[in-house]
């Protein structure tokens, strides 16, 4: 049983005129058959890049891309153009944070749905309609039959983000790429959504890349967390254990964040000074130890390699052992 | 520290809103001079108040009309009912006519980018307002210095630049430095820390709460976040389709909540546990349009608590002695035995 | 909230500004070699008409039965002469006066009117934008061309008519663009802030509106100005714009329409220069228009 998804070494460069925009900087990650990982970072993390890098999606020309990236056991990066459009849902299916913006206005929601149906399977439209139909009862839209003919802004966001659901998981593809899909939803709709995924992914046995910087909704979806800053994960392991041992001071400090709720009234929050680094200037070392508060001297040159402290649970940090669980997160 | 704008002292509320209403009527098909026949009722008949030096916390989804009453407020747009008194005197009135009251009330908006001139350079949006309020341009240049090293931004370095230049997180501080540039007491913040990273967040509270104490001022704070707003307020109001459904301080409606939406609500935010997971949600479909809302008390047709009698009739908002209030027909005292006792949310 | 702001005795130090946008906007445009050429064309033709007497070989209006038709190459006429044995180059290059001023004048003064108009619709929204808007529509629906010369034909021939009809041709699409882009500017939150620090609305539209408007109501009349030449030399051509003997393209291609058999390239050269000037000026138009739109 081969992994899913298998990124090794992954680079992803943007030419932009007069510099070179390193995204993602040697990025691995497995994902195996029925598992959910969640990508967790804030803006500028790469999160975003690496899913899209897994479809390739990216524009061929302004984008550099290398290291070794496997999908089902297919070599993605060699592909043509052909099979990408052959790989891209039927194989690999990808959701959006603004359903308005991924679907058609023009055409009814169930019109785009029968369209995918039939240009991977050899099916009548009247099948597809069926198929098209049960996929609306499965992401549970109440009336079915009837928000089939609906358009995409006649729905509200809930809905909507349940049509895109649909969308994606009508040619039955074995992995779905989640792009922040819960982060423009409300409250109430947000826990809806990742409950129907959650559920959607036993039932169907789907491998999920769920990107989000929302650490809840990573917490109640994911198998294992990886955390994302300046283009390479800084820290991956199984969702519990990474919530309630967190080892890198980035994670420490993202969790910490969090916890806003618990503070005592007047409280200052503690924050990391500075901002994300410059993706087209990086420091030699670890990109982190300039707002580091455990920073030593050697982590601004020296590249912090991968070093496992338990069954799954991989850090990058020069001084990992030296941050002792004095920070565990209860 | 007194202030010598303060008329009714410590305690007067500092802003009270009273009964205030605000529809956007829907036009009928295709003719532009048809009679409405329904209209989105953004704002239906809200009351509180806003007391001084506090910092009041909004909580609600789409559609629940906080952005509407922020509005309101800051009189971007006009009410249809209802009437506004700051710090004691009628908005609008003799005493208090608009452009006083607008020297006492700014907004901090959510996109940063767009709240901010993209042909204005930092110094100059932010030393805008004074002039129109008959500053010399000098003075007012260096006011807009002050409050740039004020809100962390090293004049130099930022006065003559353009918002584009600058991340979310230097453009909110603008924002902010731009909302005092008038030296109000009453600062309104729509989301105003919504759109940036949780790093830049933290910094951009903690700026918020260092100001507050440095200048006196006083908060309405909107957000969607329910930690950020449990972190940050003393009070906290929460909104359904146009009313209050609850108003208490921060831990008494994040401890015990009263109206099922706020549990709803809360119950809502993501189990930070991997090893024990939401099992249900606890309300099922989006939040309603505010076009034609429900009959009686708007919450009902979502509620787990629901009697008959909720469709029927509308709660009335009652406070109890603490200051915890509520409009919920089940904490009413002659509705209350008509409902069963604890119905959990999952 | 306690008075801290001294009194400065001097100006505050000017601090280092960084690169508006009109800054920006050259730079980008500097380097699209398209507009470059188009800009360099246009120097060259504007220079010739504005020092046309210096420039001009000989007399654009002296005539000669001798030397009619003569073809481009011949000794004395480096681009031939016309039906009246006038020099072509003389009268092509004087002739530039009159269809760049036919061109570009109308497109300026409607660009006035037009924004003030448009801007004033678009600011105030409601009721006032509705009236404003219907009534500039009801312009708009009538194809140039036609309106054009409908309008010059009530007017009468003559170079001030002629401008004064293709300028109303132009107010009500300046106009629309106007309205359209003052009311998005309008709904920005920068133009609320403004509102809600109590500005009035005429302070509003000065500092913030203005700057943000009128570059894109400029970019959008310069593509404007190929259209006013072309219609200009059209009333020319009908005999409703200039008047002979003034030399001016349109006219020109009208009086040489019979030297079409016996002189073809003689009698294309006017509307070749027509072309050319068009063309030079869609291309700066397009030019400026996507070193404006950069997302900066």
């Amino acid at each position: 049983m081969h992994d899913m998804i298998s990124l090794r070494d992954l680079h992803v460069q943007f030419f932009a005129p007069k510099k070179l925009i390193r995204a993602v900087n040697g990025v691995n990650l497995t994902v195996g058959q029925g598992e959910v990982v969640a990508l967790i970072g804030e803006s500028g993390s790469g999160k975003s890049v690496t899913l899209r890098s897994i479809m390739r999606l990216h524009s061929e020309r302004s984008t550099r891309i290398s290291g070794a990236l496997e999908v089902d056991g297919k070599d993605v990066l060699k592909m043509s153009q052909r099979e990408l459009a052959a790989v891209r849902g039927d194989t690999v299916a990808m959701i959006f944070q603004e359903p308005l913006l991924a679907l058609d206005p023009v055409y009814t929601v169930g019109a785009q749905i029968i369209e995918a149906i039939r240009r991977h399977k050899k099916v009548s439209r009247a099948e597809a309609h069926r198929q098209a139909l049960s996929l609306f009862e499965k992401v549970r839209i109440p009336s079915p039959e009837r928000r089939l003919d609906a358009y995409p802004h006649e729905m509200s966001g809930g809905m909507r983000q349940r049509a895109m659901i649909a969308l994606a998981l009508s040619c039955s593809p074995k992995v779905l790429l989640a792009d922040e899909p819960t982060t423009a939803l409300d409250a109430t709709v947000q826990i809806q959504i990742l409950l129907l995924l959650r559920d959607l992914q036993k039932e169907l046995g789907l491998s999920i890349v769920f990107v989000t910087h929302d650490i809840g909704a990573a917490a109640e979806v994911a198998d294992r967390i990886a955390v994302m800053y300046a283009g390479k994960i800084i820290e991956q392991g199984p969702a519990a254990e990474l919530l309630t041992r967190p080892r890198h001071p980035y994670t420490l400090s993202l969790l910490k964040s969090r916890s806003h709720g618990a503070m005592q009234k007047g409280q200052r929050l503690d924050t990391i000074g500075g901002a994300p680094p410059d993706l087209s200037n990086l420091p030699p070392g670890c990109a982190f130890a300039e707002r580091c508060k455990y920073a030593g001297a050697d982590c601004a040159s020296v590249q912090p390699r991968e070093e496992t402290l338990s069954p799954g649970h991989v850090v990058s940090c020069l001084r990992v052992h030296q941050i002792a669980d004095a920070h565990a997160v209860a | 520290m007194t202030d010598e704008r303060d008329i009714g002292g410590p305690r007067q509320p500092l802003l009270q809103v009273r009964n205030l209403l605000k529809h956007f009527p829907l036009k009928g098909k295709g003719l532009p001079f048809a009679s409405a026949r329904s209209a989105v009722r953004a704002v239906d008949g809200v009351n509180f108040d806003i007391l001084k030096g506090e910092t009041l916390g909004v909580v609600g989804e789409s559609g629940c009309g906080k952005s509407t009453t922020a509005r309101v407020l800051m009189q971007l747009i006009n009410q249809d009912s209802g009437e506004l008194v700051f710090d004691g005197e009628t908005v609008g009135s003799r005493a208090l006519p608009l452009r006083q009251f607008r020297r006492q009330t700014q907004m901090v908006f959510q996109d940063s980018y767009s709240s901010l001139n993209p042909r204005m350079t930092i110094e100059d949006s932010i030393a805008f307002a004074p002039t129109v309020h008959g500053l010399p341009s000098r003075e007012a240049i260096t006011r807009a210095r002050d409050l740039l090293a004020r809100v962390g931004l090293q004049p130099e370095r930022f006065a003559g630049r353009y918002p584009h230049e600058l991340s979310g997180g230097q453009r909110q501080r603008v924002n902010i430095a731009r909302a005092l540039a008038l030296e109000p007491r009453l600062v309104i913040l729509d989301e105003a820390v919504s759109a940036l990273d949780k790093s830049v967040e933290a910094q951009v509270l903690n700026l918020l709460l260092d100001l507050k104490q440095e200048f006196g001022l006083t908060y309405l704070f909107i957000s969607h976040d329910l930690n950020v707003v449990r972190f940050i307020s003393d009070r906290v109001l929460v909104m359904y389709l146009g009313q209050v459904v609850e108003i208490g301080s921060s831990d008494q409606v994040f401890d015990q909540p009263k109206h099922p939406y706020t549990r709803a609500l809360l119950k809502s935010m993501p189990s930070m546990d991997p090893l024990q997971r939401t099992l249900e949600a606890p309300l099922a479909g989006d939040p309603p349009n505010p076009i034609n809302p429900p009959s009686g008390c708007r919450f009902h047709t979502r509620c787990a608590y629901a009697q008959p009698m909720c469709s029927q009739r509308a709660p009335l908002f009652a406070s109890d002695d603490s200051g915890h209030g509520v409009a919920c027909l089940r904490y009413e005292a002659d509705t209350a035995s008509l409902f069963a006792s604890e119905v959990s949310y999952a | 909230m306690p008075a801290t702001i001294a009194v400065p005795a001097t100006n505050p130090p000017a601090y280092k500004r960084s690169r508006g946008h009109w800054a920006n906007v050259a730079a980008r445009i500097v380097r699209n070699p398209l507009a470059m050429i188009a800009a360099l064309i246009l120097l060259t033709l504007i220079f010739m008409a504005v020092f046309a007497p210096w420039v001009m070989p000989t007399d654009p209006f002296a005539t000669s039965m001798f030397t009619r038709l003569k073809p481009i190459g011949t000794p004395a006429h480096l681009f031939g002469t016309d039906e009246l044995g006038r020099d072509m180059l003389s009268r092509l290059i004087l002739g530039g006066r009159l269809s760049l001023f036919m061109g570009i004048t109308p497109v300026l003064t409607a660009f006035v009117i037009g924004s003030g108009i448009g801007i004033l619709a678009g600011y105030a929204g409601g009721f006032i934008n509705t009236i404003i808007m219907r009534t500039i529509d009801v312009l708009y629906a009538f194809p140039s061309v036609l309106l054009a010369i409908a309008l010059s034909g009530a007017l009468g021939a003559g170079i001030v008519n002629a401008l004064t009809s293709l300028t109303i041709v132009f107010i009500p699409q300046i106009a629309r663009i106007a309205e359209s882009v003052t009311t998005q500017v309008r709904r920005s939150d920068y133009v609320d802030a403004a509102r809600a620090s109590g500005a009035s609305a005429f302070t509003i539209v000065r500092a913030h509106v203005l700057g943000n408007v009128l570059g894109p109501i400029f970019v959008y009349s310069t593509s404007l100005i190929s259209v006013s030449m072309i219609l200009a030399s059209g009333l020319s051509f009908l005999g409703l714009g200039v008047k002979p003997p003034e030399p001016e393209w349109g006219l020109m291609l009208n009086t040489l329409r019979t030297a079409i058999y016996t002189q073809p390239w003689v009698a294309a050269l006017p509307g070749a220069f027509i072309f050319i000037t068009s063309i030079s000026f869609n291309m700066l138009s397009d030019g400026l228009r996507s070193a404006m739109e950069v997302k900066q």
